[in-house]
């Protein structure tokens, strides 16, 4: 039935439009998916350093046991361990396309989260004045041609991340993003259009609309195997939201449009000031909640994996000791989380400074010893390509490359 | 921006010595000042939820510019503005208003209780009594969906429109989400005793209100937050013994996340000058503000708010500069009284409020007279609001339907100048939801920004088109009905565009039209 009407959908908004569905010739598009977790989810429970003896000693209820105890971490190497509730993760780690970059973030100390996600999104840390995104500045900066979908933000509301002049297409949330809508209706686009005509904004808003929509419909609709089987099809309640949900659409667009190779979503909730648990408990209720919509996307990119860099980042850390009621407070270093094909993944990269006490910023937070643009620099370049030139636009006055950047990918 | 400095310029060229170009910004040199019924219809887009066709009417009875003059007069005046009886009515019907905080979290406790235990039951394969499986969605949502009935009811209907605006202001600025435990069932009461009785009062009452209520000691955790190795009591100590998993729950030191958000969010703002020292010491100064639980345990009534010296960090402080001594409960009183007096308080709160009511990116000379202001009547709210209406920039040509409406502003203004009456609020919740902006609903302790690169998106433009097509269809209304109310806020390329477009799609395009989705 959805698809029937998705076929019709593509068909509806086609008009006359001359439409090439075929893949362009030679190499699949590189594509870069970004996931903020706004909040600042406590990276030292994610990957957690069980070997260093201060990190169960701060944390006397909430530390992870150690890998073989019960409820026990998932070992990575002789230091780290993963959260238990990651472990649909871990196949990825195991398959060598799963890597982490630990003591990672921002040089900008703010505690605030919303400064602190505006210097991420901005890639600006510290400047506020910034006006556009960093994932605006990279889609202007690609090599390739454009097109209404080539980048894809996912959700309600549109993204600092992407802010800026180049077109992005939005994805809604929930099982009913890819329905018709009425501004579908190609006579209800024409008067809007002239309506909008004296305003610059609505204009490009506009055209991004319904440009982005058609597309997105027509891949969505081609090959078709996908939304009957969707789980989350299920009429279009807006309560079936799930990450997971939303992750699998996302990657399976990704991968049926041979146009997108930017995408950005984010999961809140990470700010665990009380009660986060251990093993069990808040955070590893929302861990495994985003551990299998992580794992969804990478089943919706399917093929498209290969040509894939899933990068995962949070705001700042959380403090290395408990605090009064069995949750962390604002902290500094977290850790960055990189899933898909090119990713020379299973190795926790990044120079690790310690927990000990002279070794933490302020005397009580996990040290930032790795700048998370030095972390998307070899993504940037690499991966999709941007010259010296292209990067700087997108990271002006950025750090030094890292002494890790060669090793993070596998080309 | 080159346009306005080279109109300054050459008027300051013109008028040579003369002062004109220091009082009357640039705008009404450049273009035409707003004209009686633009006026008129400003004042109802921005300090109201837009018209209605009750208020197209009155405007052309008794003319826009004596209109205009009284109503201004009257909102600065809401409790002369009698509501009407249909709202009265609505509002007293809704249990939530009416209960005090003891009952409130008393019966979202039973009802968390009963659903445990129900499940617990159902674990061990007995059959749990029906009553206690659905306690939470029979007891506790209900009461969150009033809270959401009576906000909505209020806009749409309240002759005291300023003062609804003011409302969804001030409870953005000190926003608790509704999605956080017992918070679901003390929205409506924050709302009510601690923002509304002082939207047009004093910002120390304000905030003394909000740092009591039991709403912000649970959403930013202050309940919890005690002196570092703090031991419960003896009479609770026994009766912990016995519940390792409660026990284990105890709080046993401090909790930054009110301290922090306090003076970030609430007075100081990000760059006000303090560490995270400041912030430290400030929570220590704050331990010991909490709820008395034992209230809404035993049946009992009245407020939550009690200061426990036990959990009070009765230690000397350092905070913002200045050596505090210990002194329990007035450690914390004297923090907000700094704290509202603070000049980068004044800064950051006229910036909100110009930013919410005249422009995205507001004038400075106008941020720079409300901060002034705001000083200089230590925090006096109506003050502000009468400031901000008497200047020249919320009045000019640039101010003027210059802000993109939020999808809770574009909801309700819809509903208005449609005439709809609010039926069932559940569709109109669920839409807020899906664009992004649930009533109650922010997780964040910033709450909604209210700007348009926060909400122009294709996505937010599909929603709107639907929620346009949607509402048109169900109305019933004219086209030529609504181009009437919404009067002179329709610009005239709108109007000519919308005269050659097929009647069908009219209305749907007048409500999705760049004039309506402004403000």
């Amino acid at each position: 039935m959805l698809r029937r009407q998705l076929l019709h959908f593509g068909a509806f908004t086609l008009g006359g439009l001359p439409v090439s569905l075929a893949r362009a010739e030679g190499a699949a598009p590189k594509k870069l998916v970004v996931v903020l977790l706004r909040g600042a989810v406590d990276g030292l429970s994610v990957v957690a350093p069980y070997g260093e003896r201060e990190y169960a000693a701060n944390r006397p209820q909430i530390a992870l046991p150690p890998p073989g105890a019960q409820d026990g971490l998932l070992k990575l190497d002789k230091l780290f361990g993963l959260h238990p509730a990651l472990a649909p993760l871990k196949r990825h780690w195991d398959g060598g396309q799963l890597a982490f970059v630990h003591a990672s973030g921002s040089p900008d100390p703010t505690r605030s989260h919303f400064d602190a996600q505006d210097y991420f999104e901005s890639g600006t840390p510290g400047r506020k004045a910034t006006a556009d995104g960093w994932m605006n500045r990279l889609l202007t900066a690609l090599p390739g041609e454009p097109g209404p979908t080539r980048a894809i933000a996912q959700g309600s509301t549109p993204p600092r991340i992407f802010a800026g002049t180049a077109s992005v297409a939005s994805l809604g949330l929930g099982p009913a993003a890819m329905q018709r809508r009425a501004i579908d209706n190609p006579q209800l686009q024409a008067g809007l259009a002239k309506l909008y005509a004296n305003d610059a904004q609505l204009s490009s808003t506009l055209r991004n609309t319904t440009e982005g929509r058609g597309e997105m419909a027509r891949s969505m609709a081609s090959g078709g195997e996908e939304l009957a089987t969707d789980p989350n099809a299920d009429g279009g309640a807006p309560s079936a939201r799930s990450f997971a949900g939303d992750a699998r659409r996302l990657g399976t667009l990704i991968r049926k449009d041979p146009h997108s190779q930017l995408a950005f979503t984010s999961v809140g909730g990470w700010d665990t000031h009380v009660s986060q648990g251990a093993a069990k408990g808040q955070l590893a209720n929302r861990l495994a909640s985003l551990g299998e919509g992580l794992d969804a996307l990478a089943t919706g990119l399917g093929d498209s994996l290969k040509d894939t860099v899933i990068v995962v980042a949070s705001e700042f850390g959380r403090t290395l000791q408990q605090n009064g009621n069995g949750g962390t407070d604002h902290g500094r270093g977290n850790v960055i989380w990189l899933l898909g094909g090119p990713v020379a993944g299973g190795q926790v990269l990044g120079e690790w400074p310690g927990l000990d006490r002279a070794a933490l910023a302020d005397g009580r937070d996990l040290a930032v010893r790795t700048d998370f643009r030095q972390v998307l620099a070899p993504v940037l370049q690499r991966h999709l390509g941007l010259d010296d030139a292209a990067l700087a636009a997108v990271f002006p006055d950025a750090p030094a490359p890292w002494r890790d950047a060669g090793r993070l990918l596998r080309t | 921006m080159r346009n306005r400095r080279f109109v300054l310029s050459s008027g300051a060229a013109l008028v040579g010595g003369l002062i004109l170009a220091r009082r009357a910004p640039a705008a009404t040199l450049s273009a035409p000042a707003l004209s009686a019924n633009e006026r008129a219809l400003h004042a109802l887009n921005r300090l109201g939820y837009g018209p209605r066709p009750a208020d197209a009417a009155a405007i052309a009875k008794q003319g826009a510019g004596p209109w205009l003059e009284r109503f201004l007069d009257e909102q600065l005046q809401p409790s002369r503005l009698a509501a009407p009886e249909s709202l009265t009515q609505q509002l007293s019907a809704l249990e939530v208003l009416s209960l005090g905080q003891a009952e409130l979290v008393g019966r979202y406790r039973d009802a968390i209780k009963a659903a445990r235990e129900a499940k617990r039951e159902q674990a061990q394969g007995m059959k749990p009594d029906a009553d206690a499986a659905n306690a939470v969605r029979e007891k506790v949502r209900p009461l969150v969906a009033e809270a959401a009935t009576a906000r909505l009811a209020r806009a749409l209907q309240s002759p005291a429109q300023l003062e609804e605006v003011l409302t969804e202001f001030w409870f953005n600025h000190f926003n608790v989400f509704a999605g956080k435990g017992p918070v679901s069932v003390l929205v409506a009461d924050y709302e009510q005793r601690a923002i509304r009785p002082f939207v047009l009062g004093r910002f120390r009452d304000m905030l003394g209100a909000t740092a009591r209520h039991p709403a912000m000691l649970t959403y930013l955790d202050n309940a919890q937050s005690v002196v570092a190795g703090y031991e419960p009591p003896r009479r609770a100590r026994r009766f912990l013994d016995a519940r390792p998993e409660l026990k284990a729950r105890q709080p046993t030191g401090l909790n930054e996340n009110y301290a922090r958000e306090l003076m970030e969010l609430h007075t100081l703002g990000v760059d006000g000058g303090y560490s995270q020292r400041d912030v430290t010491e400030l929570a220590r100064m704050l331990t010991g503000w909490g709820i008395d639980m034992r209230k809404a345990l035993a049946g009992g009534t009245g407020d939550l708010y009690a200061f426990d010296p036990h959990k009070h960090d009765g230690g000397d402080k350092t905070w913002l500069g200045q050596s505090i001594r210990g002194a329990g409960q007035a450690e914390g009183e004297r923090a907000l009284d700094v704290l509202a007096a603070h000049p980068a308080t004044a800064r950051h709160l006229a910036f909100q409020f110009a930013q919410a009511f005249v422009a995205d990116e507001p004038p400075p000379a106008l941020v720079a007279r409300l901060a002034d202001n705001f000083k200089a009547t230590g925090g006096d709210l109506r003050e502000l609001t009468r400031t901000l209406i008497k200047s020249d920039e919320f009045w000019s040509r640039e101010a003027y339907q210059a802000k993109f409406k939020t999808p809770y502003q574009y909801l309700v203004s819809s509903l208005r100048a449609l005439d709809l009456p609010l039926a069932e609020p559940r569709p109109l919740l669920a839409a807020l939801a899906q664009a992004g902006q649930p009533l109650y609903g922010a997780q964040t302790p910033d709450g909604y920004k209210n700007t348009a690169a926060a909400w122009r998106s294709p996505e937010a433009l599909t929603q709107r088109v639907q929620l346009a097509t949607t509402l048109g269809q169900r109305s019933g209304i004219s086209a030529e009905r609504l181009s009437a109310t919404l009067g002179a806020s329709l610009s005239e390329p709108t109007r000519r565009t919308l005269a050659t477009e097929p009647a069908g799609q009219q209305l749907a395009l007048l409500l999705a039209s760049p004039d309506f989705m402004k403000r």
